[in-house]
């Protein structure tokens, strides 16, 4: 009995091996590469955008303290440029919430909007403010900037007036300064430690747990996607999450003609971080793009990857067609912000869903019994 | 004639022949230290306060509405589960102490369906067959206090906790005989190769297309043989070595937590008499345990005999009827789920979904979307995204919701979308029904949308 049970088994086996033999799929020994990969992400994507992005950064400080010095028209162009490109720059590295970012709340720090323009005034005006505190996010940031740069005064004479001969000219000053130092410093901090021991740390995660660097990583990604890009600069303001629109949530309200651009900067992140493009490059690598082709070799079912690109292509040209300020698209034909949403939203299924069904990542980290 | 003297013969060998107490006495022993682990495991790792206090919102089993986390005293409960479980192992106040475990844990189970799984239940429906089993009446301190010992029970004791993990691992296998497991490797396909960062076999086997096969195959084949094996004297030394082999592997590849040292250590009850007196004389040896001074009874009768084995009859009625409800059901099973737990459905399928919610107003049109995450754990909206009961509890706990905080003509919709094995991902639900006007019951979900593939088989 034992021996014809074995012998039972050995050939379902056989059977089992031998109806293989005949498919291309999962060869043997070309397993993907995660390491591969994960250096990519760190030393093509990830650290190129932070130090790109700290030398943006270095040059709103320069903008700031020219500024500050003198308060004149032409200082005050030239910080808003420094500011703009700074916040161009930030698209870059917002997806990245991981490590040291993750555990300084990084993002929320650096771009949580609306502002707070009561919580900025006061603090301008009392002083003894304490930016690290957890409801002081609204205060501060690039947000926080916007508001003190294009909101403080109907026109630029006006707002130059409260940086040179308001009786709290020296509080904005200070404050602005402040704030942009505190950029610079939390971002440097961040790009010392990816240079530092971070990175190797970060590579050599390359396990399949919900603290290893892949799943982390995706995970952001995919948040990011869904938060920072789809609903914080579309959704939320389009009133998709509300009973009615809400044109104050938009990002960089202040400024108003900058929102598109700095949505797509967002996009195209996410879609250079997914295909794997290095920063500033046209060259790709090892990415989560190549991975799913990959584990079609194995699969063998829809070509996901060219869905999610697709998607995305679908997305930006939605996108494309709004004006360049949110507000004024949203109050005269909201619909097409709605239409730009619903193309975001298609994606979130593909990348949510099939993707991470794909990778076989968990969406968070449910560390409970599964059966 | 003739069959009635088949009948009688089969009730005297496994019904009402006397054989010895031991196995029983061992599993009590092995059941109740398994449950103390899990009780504490499950403490330790901080599930209490994450799966059944942190929530705001809890998924209830359709007519379990009333059983609901008790706040902080719920750790009540996992004390009174964990001291049952203690008297268990002792053979203390066996009765009394085996009702309350049902009791506590299953109540513990019933209190969020998202924390479902199969080896849950299984412990619930053991420890219910276990209330009416003689499991104390040797080397117990109940025996000790009563100065009585038993050396015999009837076979249908022994039986019926063979039967029934009979019935999981063969419900199992059957399960396992369909055109996704056998024709497709799947979900094994998905889950293997994400195992690259096992060491040896990571990076090698669990990326081979065969692998993935060999182990389908093979899995279904060892779920439905193992009872078989087990059973017959002659394999059954194979079949527990497969036994082990098999749940070591799975704890290796899958977070199932004790699954594998139930099952491991609830195999040992096909092993023989013989066997299971090595292990209690061991025991007694241990603990220096003896029975001069007791009254030793050779047969243990037990009380309300028939009574007790009509409740044991019709529950196996139930259990071997329950898994194949399904068929009352049109559509696919494993898309539209219903009929899919309790029947001993494990790891079939690798199934995600998303679910985004529409609140409308029914007069104005105006309408806006729910942020999930407002209401309900990462863990509850990934089970919430694609099991249709779920969906339409949660429904309505929105409409309810958003009603209370003055919201008018509450309409609710959702936008669904779900992959199942692999298959790309397809609308699941239909957007135009309002689900606030469905109602919960055992009757189809006509509102789940059809499933476009076909998945052959049991």
């Amino acid at each position: 009995m034992i021996k014809k049970f074995s012998i039972f088994l050995l050939i379902a086996l056989v059977i089992a091996c031998s109806s293989d033999d005949n498919s291309n799929g999962g060869g043997s020994g070309d397993n993907f590469d995660r390491s591969a990969m994960l250096t990519n992400w760190a030393d093509n994507i990830i650290i190129p955008a932070f130090q790109s992005f700290s030398n943006d950064l270095t040059a709103l400080e320069t903008a700031t303290t020219n500024f500050t010095g003198t308060v004149d028209q032409t200082n005050l162009n030239a910080l808003r440029t420094a500011w703009f490109n700074a916040y161009r720059g930030w698209q870059s590295v917002e997806l990245f919430n991981i490590g040291m970012a993750e555990s300084t709340n990084y993002y929320f720090n650096m771009n949580t909007y609306p502002s707070n323009a009561t919580e900025i005034e006061s603090n301008v005006t009392n002083g003894g403010y304490d930016l690290s505190q957890i409801n002081s996010y609204d205060a501060q940031g690039f947000p926080g900037i916007d508001y003190l740069l294009h909101g403080l005064g109907a026109t630029d004479n006006e707002i130059l007036d409260k940086f040179s001969i308001d009786s709290n000219a020296a509080g904005y000053r200070t404050y602005l300064t402040d704030l942009v130092t505190r950029m610079t410093t939390l971002t440097q901090d961040i790009l010392n430690d990816w240079t530092g021991s971070y990175r190797d740390t970060f590579v050599n995660s390359s396990g399949n747990t919900a603290t290893s660097s892949v799943n982390k990583l995706v995970n952001d990604f995919i948040f990011y996607y869904e938060k920072g890009l789809r609903a914080n600069k579309i959704g939320i303001p389009a009133g998709v999450f509300s009973s009615n629109t809400l044109p104050d949530n938009v990002e960089a309200f202040y400024r108003k003609d900058i929102s598109k651009t700095l949505t797509l900067d967002g996009l195209h992140a996410v879609e250079d971080f997914f295909n794997g493009k290095h920063f500033n490059s046209s060259v790709t690598g090892e990415s989560m793009k190549s991975y799913l082709d990959y584990l079609n070799t194995i699969k063998d079912g829809e070509n996901l990857s060219v869905l999610i690109t697709n998607q995305f292509n679908s997305a930006e040209s939605q996108i494309g067609l709004l004006t360049d300020d949110y507000i004024d698209q949203i109050n005269t034909n909201n619909n097409k912000m709605l239409e730009a949403y619903d193309q975001l939203q298609l994606a979130v299924v593909l990348i949510k869903v099939d993707m991470l069904q794909a990778f076989n990542i968990s969406v968070d980290f449910v560390d409970a019994d599964g059966d | 004639m003739r069959i009635f003297f088949v009948l009688m013969n089969f009730k005297s060998t496994y019904i009402t022949k006397a054989t010895p107490i031991e196995p029983l006495v061992v599993f009590r022993i092995g059941f109740g230290v398994l449950m103390l682990i899990s009780i504490i495991r499950f403490w330790y790792n901080g599930w209490i306060e994450k799966l059944y206090i942190e929530p705001s919102f809890f998924f209830s089993y359709y007519g379990f509405e009333w059983v609901k986390p008790l706040g902080e005293h719920t750790y009540w409960l996992f004390i009174i589960c964990g001291v049952t479980s203690v008297m268990i192992t002792l053979g203390l106040q066996y009765r009394l102490a085996i009702i309350t475990f049902f009791l506590s844990f299953t109540y513990i189970e019933l209190m969020d369906k998202t924390t479902y799984l199969n080896h849950y239940y299984f412990i619930s429906i053991l420890s219910f067959i276990l209330i009416f089993l003689p499991l104390n009446k040797a080397f117990s301190i109940d025996s000790y206090f009563s100065k009585k010992t038993y050396k015999k029970i009837p076979v249908w004791t022994i039986n019926s906790i063979k039967l029934l993990i009979s019935i999981v691992y063969f419900y199992a296998g059957i399960a396992k005989v369909n055109s996704d497991w056998l024709g497709k490797a799947m979900p094994l396909k998905i889950w293997l190769p994400s195992k690259y960062d096992l060491p040896l076999i990571g990076d090698s086997l669990m990326q081979q297309e065969w692998f993935h096969y060999a182990m389908s195959w093979s899995g279904m084949l060892y779920d439905i043989a193992i009872p078989f094996l087990l059973l017959y004297r002659k394999t059954r030394v194979l079949g527990f070595a497969f036994v082990v082999i098999f749940h070591v592997f799975t704890h290796v590849l899958f977070p199932i937590g004790m699954f594998p040292y139930i099952m491991i250590v609830s195999a040992l009850i096909f092993f023989s008499p013989g066997f299971h007196k090595k292990i209690i004389s061991f025991l007694r040896s241990v603990f220096k345990s003896n029975t001069n001074r007791f009254t030793i009874g050779e047969y243990y009768r037990i009380r309300r005999g028939r009574l007790t084995l009509g409740i044991v009859g019709c529950f196996f009625v139930l259990q071997l009827l329950m898994p194949f409800r399904y068929i009352a059901y049109p559509g696919e099973l494993f898309w539209t789920e219903e009929g899919y737990r309790f029947s001993w459905r494990v790891m079939l399928m690798e199934k995600m979904g998303y679910a985004n919610f529409k609140i409308v107003d029914g007069k104005t049109g105006k309408r806006f979307y729910v942020n999930n995450s407002d209401f309900l754990t990462a863990f509850q909206e990934k089970q919430m995204s694609f099991q249709p009961d779920f969906i339409l509890e949660y429904a309505h706990y929105l409409g309810d919701h958003f009603s209370s905080q003055g919201h008018k003509n509450v309409e609710v919709y959702v936008e669904c979308f779900v992959a199942l094995n692999g298959r790309l991902s397809v609308p699941y639900i239909d957007p135009e029904v309002d689900l606030y006007k469905e109602k919960e019951s055992f009757k189809p979900k006509t509102w789940i949308l059809p499933f476009k593939d076909e998945i052959k088989g049991l």
